[in-house]
């Protein structure tokens, strides 16, 4: 789950880790009188939206005057900002939120993550600070240094004074870091994170650690542990099927091409999806029903692919375990009848029950083709396309 | 012969009074795996459906010389049970559940590091079946086919199409493992294909992996250095969106190289014989096996 930006701050000063003071604003006028209660003579006016980039998309601007807030807080507020995270149609500026300024001396990059290959949580940091951090793991990967936490001992302050040192810092700044990456270490474990991102972490001329910007994300499946973080979450920011979805114990994802699919398990959801384009078509939708979906499930999942306009056929492709596939037929039929299907449908049933499955498609007086397997129903459905 | 489970493995089920673990304990029993028991804390002393139920893995293991586990525990409370069972030096422990937090797994997987007698199948997995022995987990055990092909997959439902492609060509299967779909996993692809790769009754080896993490660019390289029988490849994902992620920390860390492009040519230039389409898998293994 993501959070905003200053919803992470927020957290971040619980952990003690230094940030710069900020206030919310959801309007020009609250911008404007989010500044005043600010020190200094410089704001920064930052879009709130769950994407990164968006300084270059126009979203972060430097404000000199109370005047220059109030003008780039109507500028920000309401627009739409395409980044290379938002996808094309981009994501609608509806909060602010209005920092001080600090003296940066240099900037750097901090990140905390799992390592897949190792298991361990793994401290990210480079003194290439500031910028697009997957060109410097491209160009530059000896920049990048890497250090992982042992599970049993957890974080030890050898491990900020290897990073530290590692990008360049010296003297009282070494413990300055250091108490800055305990402080993240604490927040990522405490609270389940699975990112936690500083872009960038900035050394002050008075030789503060800060972190300038901050992105973190939460593992959804340690959310019940959580409430506080739970709270955090901003629908508006999720795409409203997609939250429909999960309601169901669905596992949806909209796409842009024009064939819908049902599938049981994400592996063969997305399989199905590689597959259809290796016939020339493009799937509308990544949906895993899961392995213990209900009749009732089945048919909201029908439900969310035909709401999207752009569907021409949908491909059912079942291979039932937990699955059965008469609960599959079951509820595709109960779909189709409620939702006056008017588009092509193939269902491939395999596995469990399969034979009452197609028993039951074919007695429903359904319109619907039958594959015999993957590579039959990806052709089948694909050649739909092509002929309606 | 076959790897991890056999006709002399002796089950039990961890979460045997859910319904999850009820249904499943008995498919597993009628497909013929010699289930001892169950653990249900607060339940010991109970018998469930026929069989003893015991209030903890220590008691089970020691009335029941149990050497598997299957857990059925929900996610909040299924590291605990592992934890447990690797306490109990369990041999062998395949854990079913979906959606157990990352972070309980790193401390899963340090606890596994130091008890090298415990090997830990998953988590949200299928489980694995060695076919006309034994059955551990919640696949359809009638399509499998007992023979001489090994599978190792980190999806669940893919692993049954593999096995179906197998099974409709009169190919049988020695072990099928599901490894789990999870970033943090007890077996990865490694572990499983050293196995294949020591046992006498398997000829071939169908891996299935998917997008994300390294795991399969780092069995293609032990593949290419160790492996002495043919391996069939295949990557889901190669029409997957990019993830909607906020920060650039998942891919960094494996150095961008996990997507099914970049996985399908490190395999294929590492001499695994890969299937570009997920119906090919059957297909490819026949003519691999020539």
């Amino acid at each position: 789950m993501n959070v905003h930006e200053y919803q992470a701050k927020d957290l971040m000063r619980k952990f003690g880790i230094k940030v710069l003071n900020g206030q919310v604003a959801k309007s020009v006028d609250e911008a404007v009188e989010g500044a005043k209660k600010l020190a200094g003579s410089v704001w920064v006016v930052k879009a709130q939206i769950h994407a990164g980039g968006r300084g270059k998309a126009g979203g972060v601007k430097l404000a000199k005057s109370l005047d220059e807030v109030k003008a780039y807080a109507h500028e920000i507020l309401g627009k739409t900002l395409v980044t290379h995270q938002t996808g094309p149609e981009g994501k609608k500026v509806q909060t602010l939120l209005i920092e001080e300024g600090c003296n940066i001396q240099k900037e750097y990059y901090l990140g905390i993550v799992l390592d897949r290959a190792t298991s361990k949580i793994t401290f990210m940091a480079s003194e290439e600070g500031g910028v697009e951090i997957e060109e410097v793991a491209h160009n530059h990967p000896e920049k990048i240094i890497k250090v992982a936490v042992d599970p049993s001992t957890g974080y030890q302050p050898y491990i900020g004074r290897k990073l530290a040192y590692a990008i360049g810092l010296k003297g009282e700044q070494i413990k300055e870091a250091n108490k800055f990456f305990a402080g993240l270490y604490e927040l990522y474990t405490n609270c389940d994170c699975t990112i936690a991102e500083i872009n960038p972490l900035v050394l002050t001329k008075e030789g503060q650690i800060i972190a300038l910007d901050a992105k973190l994300n939460f593992d959804e499946n340690a959310l019940f542990r959580h409430p506080e973080i739970e709270a955090y979450r901003d629908l508006s920011e999720e795409s409203a099927k997609e939250i429909e979805a999960s309601k169901y114990g669905l596992s949806y994802i909209e796409l842009d091409g024009n064939i819908g699919c049902l599938v049981n398990g994400a592996g063969l959801a997305m399989s199905t999806l590689d597959i259809i384009k290796l016939h020339g078509g493009t799937p509308a939708n990544f949906l895993d029903v899961g392995g213990g979906a209900t009749k009732e499930a089945v048919e909201q999942a029908f439900r969310i692919i035909l709401s999207d306009p752009n569907v021409k056929a949908i491909l059912v492709n079942i291979f039932g375990g937990i699955m059965k596939c008469d609960i599959i037929a079951e509820g595709v039929i109960a779909a189709a009848k409620a939702v006056s299907l008017n588009v092509p449908l193939v269902v491939r049933l395999e596995g469990t029950n399969v034979d009452l499955g197609k028993k039951m498609l074919n007695e429903s007086g359904l319109k619907i083709t039958a594959a015999n397997d993957l590579e039959d129903a990806a052709a089948k459905v694909v050649a739909a396309t092509k002929g309606a | 012969m076959s790897i991890m489970i056999n006709k002399k493995t002796r089950l039990i089920t961890i979460g045997i009074t859910g319904k999850q673990g009820t249904f499943h304990t008995q498919q597993s029993a009628a497909y013929g795996t010699n289930v001892v028991g169950g653990v249900t804390p607060g339940k010991g002393g109970t018998v469930h459906e026929g069989f003893p139920v015991f209030n903890t893995v220590k008691e089970a293991v020691e009335k029941t010389q149990a050497n598997a586990a299957m857990i059925f525990v929900p996610p909040p409370f299924a590291a605990d049970a592992i934890l447990e069972c690797i306490d109990s030096k369990m041999p062998i422990i395949i854990c079913i559940t979906e959606g157990i937090p990352i972070l309980d797994m790193v401390k899963v997987k340090g606890a596994l590091a130091r008890s090298p007698e415990c090997r830990l199948i998953g988590p949200n997995c299928p489980g694995v079946i060695t076919p006309g022995e034994c059955k551990i987990g919640i696949m359809p055990g009638h399509i499998h086919l007992p023979g001489r092909i090994g599978i190792i997959s980190r999806s669940g439902t893919l692993t049954y199409e593999a096995v179906h492609q197998l099974t409709v060509r009169g190919i049988g299967q020695s072990t099928c493992v599901g490894i789990g779909g999870d970033p943090v996993n007890g077996t990865s692809f490694i572990d499983v294909l050293d196995m294949f790769n020591k046992d006498p009754d398997t000829d071939a080896v169908i891996m299935i992996g998917e997008i994300g993490g390294s795991a399969e660019t780092e069995a293609a390289h032990w593949i290419k250095a160790n492996m002495k029988k043919p391996v069939v490849g295949f990557i889901a994902g190669a029409a997957a969106p990019k993830g909607k992620r906020m920060g650039h920390a998942g891919a960094i860390i494996s150095g961008g190289d996990d997507t099914a492009e970049a996985k399908f040519k490190v395999l294929a230039e590492c001499g695994v014989h890969i299937s570009r389409s997920p119906a090919d898998l059957g297909k490819t293994l026949e003519a691999a096996l020539k």
